[in-house]
């Protein structure tokens, strides 16, 4: 639980104006740094006293970051736009609202209107063990305490684990993914473009981070070609309150249909493993197929495949094979839209 | 508080309502005396790029003010310890509860996850800001009363925030649309009902002025 403190511990605080003092920083600092964005992931780790990094970089005011433009049909996102902005943007609504319904979905108004989207893709797990300072694999320890007889799991993972159970709670991630969104990266040798479903690891690859991002590199950008532009989009979140609670499931799809038929597929999903998933399995079996409940059915039968539940999230399971069939078989959702 | 010194004021009794004032307009410093005194101003950093002083001015509700600010402040400690303006409440300090929101640039901000330090540039309004020199309430705070919205009304400056900053992007909301824009607010009373009712009057009175 949290407990309200008189202030955080003390650290030196940067303000670059430009990415180039954001990297030299970085470069000088090293590991005693923190990249500050919206903070909404940072402060809790700040306020607890259980990262206690000397510097922090604030990208605040680096206003070169911020912003949407149009680029040969598709959008460059700098990643210190907002979610509100995000949400907001007249292209994204029009041509890509699968990104605009899942930032919409992530939080409150007032963290989306404060919140990033480069810091909601690179924000870190919510697994409450680790986030209280237990020493488990993620922290470098060599035990999951959510992964024991006794552990309260019901938030997370039934895909992909190993040693650590942790589900990444990003409610943009899989959207970009579905939308084949890149995210460009800045560090000391250069830039580097990586696609969105890998910029995200999982525990088998780097059981103490969440993304491909080095400690000395920025995310600067995010870029959705215009490949997806005004598909048939399908953006799902299941949580327990519908404001400020993480997904227990997400799931973002993106379709080209004609004459009824599948033609082209992205389907991605969220909470059920350390990092977004995409679903080739289901991609792959789905196209040529009508676009239909038995499809669904089918679809969330193969989402499920190889899933492991936990003491207290079997849920999960048909959760996920519920959200895929009705991704790709559809329903009529009443949406809360405003 | 008994340090504070406004020397109009001394031969009343303050209430609390003036004793806030008082306090915005002399610009003192109310119950965190302590957070000055082990704030004195450092010397000036070597000119790394992008690094920060301590001592800053930063827009108030329609006012500059000059004040020390340690890197790691948040706005609500600035607000409430170092201006006296203690209408911006805290709940969690995380970010989960809507209390401490203000406007920043006319968008709704949790005070408590926001870094002072980052809005020097900018405009800050909390509660203390909406109604005019006069005294004369806002047009949403009028509705409020008119409405008795409230319970106990610890989370109401925060819900007043996010209403009249949610407004500002749509100032004819329908009830569900209203919900929704200030669904970052949370009230311990559980009356949300009636805090809706008097949001929507004091949207409507807010068309009308
Ligand atoms: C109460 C609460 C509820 C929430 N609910 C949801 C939810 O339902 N769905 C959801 O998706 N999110 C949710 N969030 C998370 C919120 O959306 C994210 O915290 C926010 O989007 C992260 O963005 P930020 O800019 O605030 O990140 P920050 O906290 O500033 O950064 C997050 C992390 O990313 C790193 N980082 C950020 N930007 C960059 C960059 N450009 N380059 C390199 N590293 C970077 C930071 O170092 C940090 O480690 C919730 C947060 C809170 C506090
Ligand atoms: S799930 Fe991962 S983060 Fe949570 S306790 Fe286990 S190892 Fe740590
Ligand atoms: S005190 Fe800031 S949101 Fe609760
Ligand atoms: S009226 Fe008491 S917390 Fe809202």
């Amino acid at each position: 639980m949290a407990v309200i403190r008189d202030v955080m511990p003390a650290f030196e605080l940067f303000q670059p104006a430009t990415t180039d003092d954001a990297l030299a920083l970085l470069a000088k600092y090293g590991s005693d740094a923190w990249v500050l964005a919206g903070g909404l992931d940072s402060f809790d780790w700040l306020k607890d006293r259980i990262k206690r990094p000397k510097v922090v970089v604030d990208m605040s005011q680096a206003s070169g970051l911020r912003g949407i433009k149009e680029v040969n049909g598709g959008l460059e996102i700098g990643a210190m736009t907002t979610l509100t902005e995000v949400v907001r943007h007249p292209l994204v609504k029009e041509h890509f609202s699968l990104l605009a319904e899942g930032a919409e979905l992530a939080a409150s108004p007032q963290i989306r209107n404060q919140g990033t989207i480069g810091g909601n893709v690179s924000q870190d797990t919510r697994c409450w063990y680790y986030r209280s300072g237990w020493k488990c694999y993620r922290a470098g320890g060599n035990i999951c305490f959510a992964d024991t007889p006794t552990a309260i799991n019901r938030e997370h993972a039934i895909l992909d684990a190993d040693r650590c159970v942790a589900v990444n709670p990003s409610d943009s991630a899989p959207a970009l993914i579905a939308l084949d969104a890149q995210m460009v990266i800045r560090g000391p040798g250069g830039e580097r473009v990586v696609n969105a479903q890998d910029y995200f690891v999982g525990p088998d690859i780097n059981i103490m981070r969440m993304t491909v991002l080095k400690p000395n590199e920025l995310l600067t950008a995010i870029r959705i070609p215009g490949t997806w532009g005004g598909a048939k989009f399908y953006f799902e979140k299941i949580r327990d309150r519908q404001v400020w609670d993480f997904p227990l499931v997400n799931v973002a799809a993106a379709m080209k249909v004609s004459g009824g038929k599948i033609d082209q597929i992205r389907i991605a999903v969220n909470g059920v493993a350390a990092r977004p998933l995409r679903l080739t399995a289901v991609e792959s079996a789905v196209i040529g197929k009508p676009a239909d409940a038995a499809t669904g059915e089918m679809a969330g039968k193969i989402a499920i495949q190889g899933a492991v539940a936990l003491r207290f999230n079997a849920y999960k399971i048909p959760l996920l094979r519920n959200l895929v069939k009705r991704a790709i078989g559809g329903v009529q959702e009443a949406a809360w839209k405003s | 508080m008994a340090e504070m010194k406004n020397p109009e004021e001394t031969t009343k009794t303050l209430s609390r309502r003036d004793l806030i004032k008082g306090v915005i307009a002399a610009g003192a410093v109310s119950s965190a005396g302590y957070l000055f005194r082990a704030s004195g101003v450092r010397a000036q950093q070597p000119s790394a790029a992008g690094s920060v002083e301590r001592l800053v001015t930063i827009t108030v509700n329609g006012q500059q003010r000059r004040v020390d600010v340690m890197k790691q402040e948040t706005l609500a400690t600035t607000l409430r310890y170092k201006l006296g303006l203690t209408g911006t409440k805290l709940g969690c300090d995380r970010a989960e509860c809507g209390a401490c929101t203000v406007l920043i640039d006319d968008v709704p901000h949790y005070s408590c996850s926001v870094l002072t330090q980052s809005v020097r540039a900018r405009k800050v309004v909390s509660i203390e800001g909406l109604a005019s020199a006069d005294g004369k309430l806002h047009p949403m705070q009028q509705g409020v009363v008119e409405e008795q919205g409230f319970q106990c009304a610890f989370c109401m400056s925060g819900f007043i925030m996010s209403a009249v900053g949610f407004l500002k992007v749509n100032p004819k909301p329908t009830r569900t649309e209203l919900a929704h824009g200030i669904s970052g607010n949370l009230c311990r009373c559980q009356d949300y009902d009636k805090i809706l009712t008097a949001l929507l009057k004091g949207a409507e009175n807010m068309r009308r002025a």
